[in-house]
């Protein structure tokens, strides 16, 4: 099996299982019980919170633990917008969002929030400028996504926080669901307000995530209830959820540093390849972008007949986001570059992880090409 | 790689005369733990500055470890080149190159010890400058506020050239100047006092007192986790946990309820002292600030004050809640204190304590009965525990979850 679908989810690491296991077995007390076996759970929680913080180089009193991605995004766009309405109700976010921000902001509206959606240029990139140009005296929030989750564009995170500098009632939130691990970033250097990263897309499990809180922002809590997480985020925590998510963190970073190039490798490979292939384009531009996404059409074909096609030879890759697949829909930051709607409609994603290799690169290839020449053919029939 | 070396400015210590090389040499004790995760950075100190050689480890990640070291003023990550006129203009513009972001103001600041050099700084300033200028598009230059601000400083056995200086955390190299006890509650002031006073050069060893079954292990494992923190200065942190539930039970039957409180300090200090005294030690420090609690009076304090002469170190006395809380916050405490387990102090607290304790009283209350033996049991009993910084924690039966 080749698995190229990694920005859809990723396989939890043996490791991270085990203690996944281990924490549920033997500690697996609620943190705020008070006896010794709920006081054992509650210092795993902290370790595991100071663990993501030191690897996040942030504090740990602002990392938040959620139940994943979209959690993370609702909580940071929905409780940033809500607490602050009195201060504007105007927020600003790109087109080119993951489905949980887009559609936080689609309720948002319905709730008397007015957004503006900004455009990225032809090859995927939101501009600072472009942000600039719209906030406003009553702007709260500017959320935008670090790696595009379809395409991978890294759009200039540090570029528009230091414009939001100048406009202290704006606060930022970046999706970093697909960066954490793969394109490092600086928190606090970038002048970001809210974080969101997942844990299934670096090796943990699914239902753990977390959200950066810089110190001193507030959010409106979406969940009411115990009060858990500095009161922001009800519900007995994840322990051993979240113990897994620190340790494959932590392994990942560390897997960057080993084997960032045999994936990097891997990735010029697979681009090099598949752009032989004539009815092939490659949307995924080759500068700023991220080293583990290419995105490409192919012509004349529908993205799902050549997903099965790939994966009668079991490789397995994707057509445009897992979270917008299912509906067959034609990927939404491909029509915002200006892709037409045909090439859009037939657009996949290849997704690596550190583990993937260049021999995997090139089966990969020789099997995209008798794929597109065996489907042409049937088509042209 | 744009550095190869930092170089580190020292702050008082300067001024220390014959003791100067002592608190250098902690200094460079305390660096080289700092950064015991880069092994192939290496340390230059003498009596002015010290350099840290990077050899191919990153300026910035090495800087931030350097921030929170006690006795350093500033440092700047620089670059060093021979002082070949020439070679040192390509080596600055070069640098500049990279820092430099279109649209943004610049000067040279220039420093000269090594008189014998062709060019004086007025001269550096305007032979460095102009070749920056002249090879830079549109690039303007502010004197007054530059948003880069490039430093060439010429000395006896080379130039050094940089383009930022970073603020230190200021004081005195820690462990520099003698040992003190801490009286550690767990709550947000003590750790704030412990840091102040290690900030000063003090070695600082905690003692806490624990009064089982009435506060929990939990409150104990807050006190740890706050010496965790407080050991990131030092490498560790002595902590001494002081059994005190027979104490506490033997005050509540001798003395009225109203100055239960009174002597409940009273005797802490009396241990605190004693403790001092064996781990010789010679001072006390507390958390207090005037007027915060009914213990913290200045009526209070006289009458509690009493049982030693020990000088009582008291870093937080003029200072308000925020400005404490805000300390800390920076030092990462805060939030480990605000956990909300009982601790000795708020089990036992009387509903309404004097805030005006006559010493009179007190001394005549506790005439009836003879401390000094419990005091000495438990001093006897007092675990004395080394802990280790959060951040080089390794033997942790539950590390292998992580």
């Amino acid at each position: 099996m080749i698995y190229l679908d990694n920005s859809a989810t990723t396989k939890p690491y043996k490791e991270v299982l085990d203690s996944f296991l281990k924490v549920s077995e033997d500690f697996f007390g609620n943190p705020s019980s008070l006896h010794k076996i709920g006081g054992q759970a509650e210092k795993l929680l902290q370790q595991a919170r100071s663990q993501v913080a030191k690897l996040l180089d942030v504090k740990a009193s602002e990392i938040l633990f959620t139940s994943g991605g979209t959690e993370s995004n609702n909580l940071a766009v929905k409780g940033a917008a809500m607490a602050n309405r009195e201060r504007g109700k105007h927020i600003i976010t790109s087109s080119i969002e993951h489905a949980s921000i887009q559609n936080a902001m689609v309720q948002l509206e319905s709730l008397g929030f007015e957004v503006t959606y900004v455009n990225p240029d032809a090859n995927g990139f939101v501009s600072a400028e472009a942000i600039k140009n719209e906030l406003r005296d009553d702007t709260i929030l500017v959320s935008v996504i670090h790696v595009n989750n379809e395409v991978g564009t890294i759009q200039p995170i540090k570029e528009i926080g230091a414009v939001l500098k100048n406009y202290p009632k704006a606060f930022f939130h970046v999706d970093h669901v697909q960066g954490v691990g793969k394109v490092p970033l600086d928190f606090y250097k970038a002048g970001i307000h809210l974080c969101t990263i997942s844990g299934h897309k670096f090796h943990g499990l699914k239902g753990t995530g977390a959200l950066f809180v810089k110190e001193g922002v507030r959010l409106s809590p979406l969940f009411s209830g115990g009060n858990q997480e500095w009161k922001q985020r009800s519900g007995t925590e994840n322990v051993a959820g979240m113990v897994a998510m620190s340790k494959a963190l932590r392994m990942t970073i560390e897997q960057r540093k080993e084997k960032l190039n045999q994936m990097t490798a891997a990735m010029e490979r697979l681009r090099d390849g598949i752009s032989q292939i004539k009815e092939i384009t490659i949307h995924t531009p080759q500068q700023k972008n991220a080293p583990h996404i290419l995105n490409f059409s192919v012509r004349g074909l529908k993205a799902e007949t050549f997903v099965h096609a790939l994966e009668e030879k079991n490789i397995y890759v994707s057509t445009t986001s897992a979270c917008s697949s299912k509906k067959k829909a034609a990927s939404k930051t491909l029509l915002a570059m200006g892709v037409p709607v045909d090439e859009a409609e037939s657009a996949i994603r290849i997704s690596l992880t550190y583990s993937n290799t260049i021999e995997e690169a090139d089966k990969t290839i020789k099997a995209v090409a008798e794929a597109v020449k065996h489907l042409s053919e049937v088509v042209k029939k | 790689m744009m550095y190869d070396r930092i170089l580190v400015r020292y702050g008082e210590i300067s001024t220390k005369g014959r003791n100067r090389n002592k608190f250098i040499d902690r200094l460079r004790k305390n660096v080289k733990r700092a950064l015991s995760d880069f092994p192939n950075a290496s340390i230059q100190a003498d009596r002015d500055r010290m350099f840290i050689l990077l050899n191919g480890e990153d300026s910035d990640e090495v800087g931030r470890k350097l921030r929170n070291i006690f006795g350093i003023q500033s440092y700047s990550p620089a670059l060093k080149v021979e002082k070949e006129l020439e070679e040192m203009k390509d080596a600055a513009l070069e640098l500049f190159r990279k820092i430099h972001r279109p649209g943004q103001t610049f000067k040279i600041t220039a420093k000269r010890s090594d008189k014998t050099f062709e060019l004086d700084t007025n001269g550096i300033n305007s032979e460095f400058g102009g070749h920056i200028l002249r090879n830079i598009d549109g690039l303007k230059v502010d004197v007054r506020k530059p948003d880069v601000n490039l430093l060439i400083e010429i000395r006896k056995e080379a130039a050094y050239i940089s383009a930022e200086t970073i603020k230190g955390a200021g004081g005195l190299p820690a462990a520099s100047g003698g040992k003190g006890m801490l009286m550690l509650s767990g709550g947000i002031d003590s750790p704030v006092a412990g840091y102040l006073t290690m900030k000063r050069g003090l070695e600082v060893e905690g003692v806490h007192f624990f009064s089982p079954p009435f506060t929990s292990e939990r409150a104990k494992q807050k006190v740890i986790d706050l010496s965790e923190k407080l050991a990131e200065v030092n490498g560790h942190f002595a902590l001494h946990i002081v059994p005190f539930t027979e104490i506490q039970q033997a005050i509540h039957k001798q003395v009225p309820e109203n100055y239960t409180m009174t002597t409940t300090r009273r005797l802490m200090l009396r241990i605190t002292d004693a403790i001092r005294e064996k781990q010789g030690g010679l001072a006390i420090i507390t958390g207090e600030s005037l007027g915060q609690v009914a213990s913290q009076t200045l009526e209070s304090m006289y009458a509690i004050n009493e049982v030693t002469s020990t000088p009582i170190i008291r870093p937080l006395i003029t200072m308000d809640k925020q400005e404490i809380m805000d300390i800390a916050h920076t030092i990462d405490t805060h939030d480990i204190s605000i956990r909300p387990y009982e601790d000795c102090c708020t089990v036992f607290v009387p509903a309404s304590p004097k805030t005006k304790p006559k010493l009179e009283k007190v001394q005549n209350f506790e005439s009836y009965f003879d401390f000094e033996e419990l005091i000495m049991k438990a001093v006897e009993g007092t675990e004395r525990m080394v802990v280790k910084p959060a951040s080089e924690r390794k033997d942790d039966p539950v590390d292998d979850l992580f």
